[in-house]
């Protein structure tokens, strides 16, 4: 693949964007692309915003990417979603998921969280809208959140030339497992 | 081996074990912090410890050095500033094992005061400098570095960024060669500083400069990447990636690993070769000035400027002109500040702080900081590490020299920064009488940087149980005769102890002491509170202590399970007592 792909998954720390992050790399690396992983430490108080950059192709040379560089956004909350917008390309696509976390200057009555969201993105870009928490709560653990998303990410990207099922086998915990590649089966199919 | 992807971080790590090094000191910072936090996994070979701070990591890692041991140090860019005393002579005395410097920069600040360029360092104390671009090179220029240490008889300043140490990518791993320990010889004429050696020594340095310039201009660090003689490019560090990114495919590169002393005949070669050149550079004009000074005409700084960190689309439209298309959706997202969490300890002390407006309060670095913010805004300053006492000190001095008599002056710094620096500042406070009251937030760990241990936490960066100082006793041996220690999660008793401090015949200082919630190997009394809705009157008067738990939607204040751990502090602000934890 020449054309380099550049992935940006955003969140809210304690979300498990990183494992999701650390699941795609393993898997592109397997394919045997050249990889690059972006992400930034430090201040890491627990509910900041918090985003990955994940670049592959046959030879990625920056690690990061400006505005207006990704193809594709995975936003594990509705409104980072749009925080990270101008961070897509014009024909990119965004993966989000239908959640909603207020954070400390919503809670503290400081500003109100965004109305209409979804309808923005989906006005703007190609948009794969699930509710990520819904379906784990339904599969026993809201905790698998992640990899529904990855799942639906994988569809939007039309990566299915990689054995996902088996990199998520090899790089989750053996007990949580089951649950991973259940997750991963309907975040695949819900978008 | 197999390739395997690693953070600049980790790949420097993997380099001091690959190369040999023996003895290892640090202080944590970011985005250095994961480089000594990966040096356990190679224990059984490679000493590695936290010292209390940069400049006694520094002397501990040279004292390796001239005991005969390859060594290593690490800092975020910052922390150069605290250890720059010891990093100067020891580059005027040369070394016998070779000696590394990190020095981890932070363009754009993401977690740092300033976004100062270290660079400057390499070429004011006259030592070689090194600068990685991705991971395989902070592992491969490491070991390189400790060759250059010891050939050219120098410390080595080894300079990432935040993007080259915090940026993963993948890495050929390499088998540990045992470096050869000479015997020990004492040797005054080099390893003592005095007036008479230091004379002696400074044309050595010069002399060492010039051989490693020569001699930097035939290194497989220094290459050119010859194609179309158009345009040629001199890059370094992580600007390097972004320009081979930016600039079309038959571009020509003159790529720098070694950037102290500069290699200027190859950089005359190259720049002799190509039509029009481009020095390519994060922040200050390090690289283009010298250029430009040696005659070489370049294009640099009047199209990147001065700030902030690179990314491809910044330089693309910097060089090119060309705008990345950007799409805006028209709903802004409201902000996630970092705020202190859910049963921070150190959330009581701030609220207690902010109630009273005659209280002026000098505070730290560290996740205190957040104490700034509102709605607790409990803080008047923050310069640097273990300023909190001695800034509090010269606030108190400019009141008393004026007559402002209402104020009281706290100075206030965590655990870790006490025994960071923060000691002198007591001193300062007991032997020139200020009218301060010193307080420590003691959590039992270094918060901010991500948990990692210090003198007072009882267990060593290698996970060994280690004498834990305990900070009553070394305030009491500064002077400070009435040391009240309270658990700032008791409202009550923290105004007490406020109030105690302020009214004390003697010298007092205040410990507020609970551990850290998120220490792992801690047990916690985590529990939840609850609103009962009969009795709220959504008053807001809970959301002053600014816990990220707490909301008031339809006028009642609601409590997210999810994150509340039931510290109280939102239940003892309550006037209507309508907050309550669960049994």
């Amino acid at each position: 693949m020449k054309e380099v792909k550049s992935a940006l998954l955003v969140g809210v720390g304690g979300q498990g964007a990183i494992l999701t992050a650390r699941i795609l790399v393993n898997g592109l690396m397997r394919a045997g692309y050249d990889v690059k992983m972006s992400e930034v430490h430090g201040m890491s108080q627990r509910g900041g915003s918090v985003s990955t950059q994940v670049r592959w192709g046959d030879k990625v040379w920056s690690p990061l990417i400006g505005p207006g560089a990704a193809d594709i956004v995975v936003a594990f909350e509705k409104m980072e979603a749009v925080r990270y917008a101008n961070y897509l390309k014009p024909d990119g696509v965004a993966v989000i998921n239908d959640y909603e976390i207020e954070g400390a200057t919503v809670a503290a009555g400081l500003a109100k969280y965004p109305e209409g969201t979804l309808e923005a993105m989906q006005a703007h870009f190609t948009c794969h809208v699930l509710n990520a928490e819904k379906i784990a709560h339904e599969l026993g653990n809201p905790k698998c959140m992640n990899i529904v998303l990855f799942g639906s990410m994988v569809k939007a990207l039309h990566m299915d030339d990689i054995d996902w099922e088996s990199v998520i086998a090899d790089t989750v915990p053996p007990k949580f497992r089951e649950l991973n590649l259940a997750a991963y089966k309907a975040g695949y199919d819900a978008v | 081996m197999a390739k395997v992807l690693l953070s600049g971080n980790e790949a420097i790590a993997r380099g001091a074990y690959e190369a040999g090094v023996k003895v290892a000191s640090a202080y944590p910072g970011t985005p250095s912090t994961e480089i000594f936090e990966n040096l356990p996994l190679y224990k059984d070979v490679l000493y590695s410890e936290w010292a209390p701070n940069e400049k006694v990591a520094t002397e501990v890692a040279y004292g390796a050095s001239i005991g005969g041991v390859r060594s290593l140090t690490a800092m975020k860019h910052v922390g150069v500033n605290v250890a720059a005393d010891p990093i100067f002579t020891a580059a005027y005395n040369g070394v016998t094992g070779g000696f590394v410097i990190v020095s981890a920069d932070d363009p754009s600040m993401h977690s740092s005061q300033n976004e100062q360029d270290n660079r400057h360092y390499a070429k004011s104390a006259k030592m070689a400098m090194v600068e990685p671009s991705d991971s395989q090179e902070c592992k491969d220029f490491l070991i390189a570095a400790y060759e250059i240490s010891e050939k050219f008889d120098t410390p080595v300043l080894f300079r990432t960024t935040t993007r080259v140490a915090h940026s993963k990518s993948l890495v050929q791993l390499g088998e540990r060669t045992e470096a050869a320990v000479p015997e020990y010889k004492r040797n005054v004429r080099k390893f003592v500083c005095t007036p008479a050696n230091a004379y002696q020594n400074h044309p050595k340095v010069e002399e060492n400069l010039k051989a490693l310039e020569a001699w930097a201009c035939t290194s497989p660090l220094n290459r050119m990447e010859l194609k179309d003689m158009k345009v040629g490019v001199i890059s370094a560090s992580i600007a390097y990636q972004y320009a081979k990114e930016v600039f079309p495919e038959n571009t020509s590169f003159l790529k720098l690993g070694i950037t102290n002393p500069l290699p200027m005949d190859l950089i005359r070669e190259f720049a002799a070769k190509v039509e029009k050149l481009y020095v390519i550079e994060e922040l200050d004009p390090f690289m283009e000035d010298q250029i430009k000074a040696a005659g070489i005409p370049c294009i640099g700084k009047e199209l990147t400027g001065l700030m902030y960190e690179m990314n491809p689309e910044r330089l693309r439209e910097q060089i090119f002109g060309e705008k990345p298309a950007v799409t805006d959706v028209g709903v802004a997202a409201v902000s996630r500040p970092p705020v202190l969490c859910p049963g921070c300890p150190h959330r009581g002390f701030f609220y207690t702080m902010g109630r009273h407006k005659d209280f002026v309060v000098a505070g730290d670095i560290g996740c205190y900081t957040l104490g700034a913010a509102p709605p607790l805004s409990a803080l008047d300053s923050v310069v640097c590490m273990g300023g909190g006492f001695s800034v509090a000190m010269g606030l108190a001095k400019a009141f008393q020299v004026t007559g402002r008599t209402d104020k009281k002056v706290f100075g206030v710094l965590g655990d870790s920064t006490f025994f960071h620096s923060g000691i002198t500042g007591a001193v300062e406070i007991m032997y020139n009488q200020g009218n301060v009251i010193p307080v420590v937030l003691d959590n039992h760990i270094t918060g901010m940087t991500g948990h990692q241990d210090n003198p007072g936490s009882g267990y060593t960066l290698q996970g060994e149980i280690a004498a834990s100082l305990k900070v009553e006793e070394v305030l009491k041996g500064c002077g400070f005769e009435n040391v009240i220690i309270v658990d700032p999660q008791d409202l009550k008793a923290m105004e007490q102890a406020v109030q105690d401090a302020l009214k004390s015949e003697v010298p007092a200082a205040i410990i507020s002491r609970r551990p850290c919630l998120l220490i792992k190997r801690m047990k916690h009394d985590i529990g939840m509170c609850k609103v009962d809705t009969d009795k709220c009157i959504g008053c807001k008067k809970c959301l002053t202590v600014g816990c990220p738990a707490i909301s008031v939607n339809d006028r009642k204040a609601k409590i997210d399970p999810n994150q509340c751990v039931g510290c109280t502090v939102c239940a003892q602000v309550c006037p209507m007592k309508a907050i309550e934890k669960e049994a």
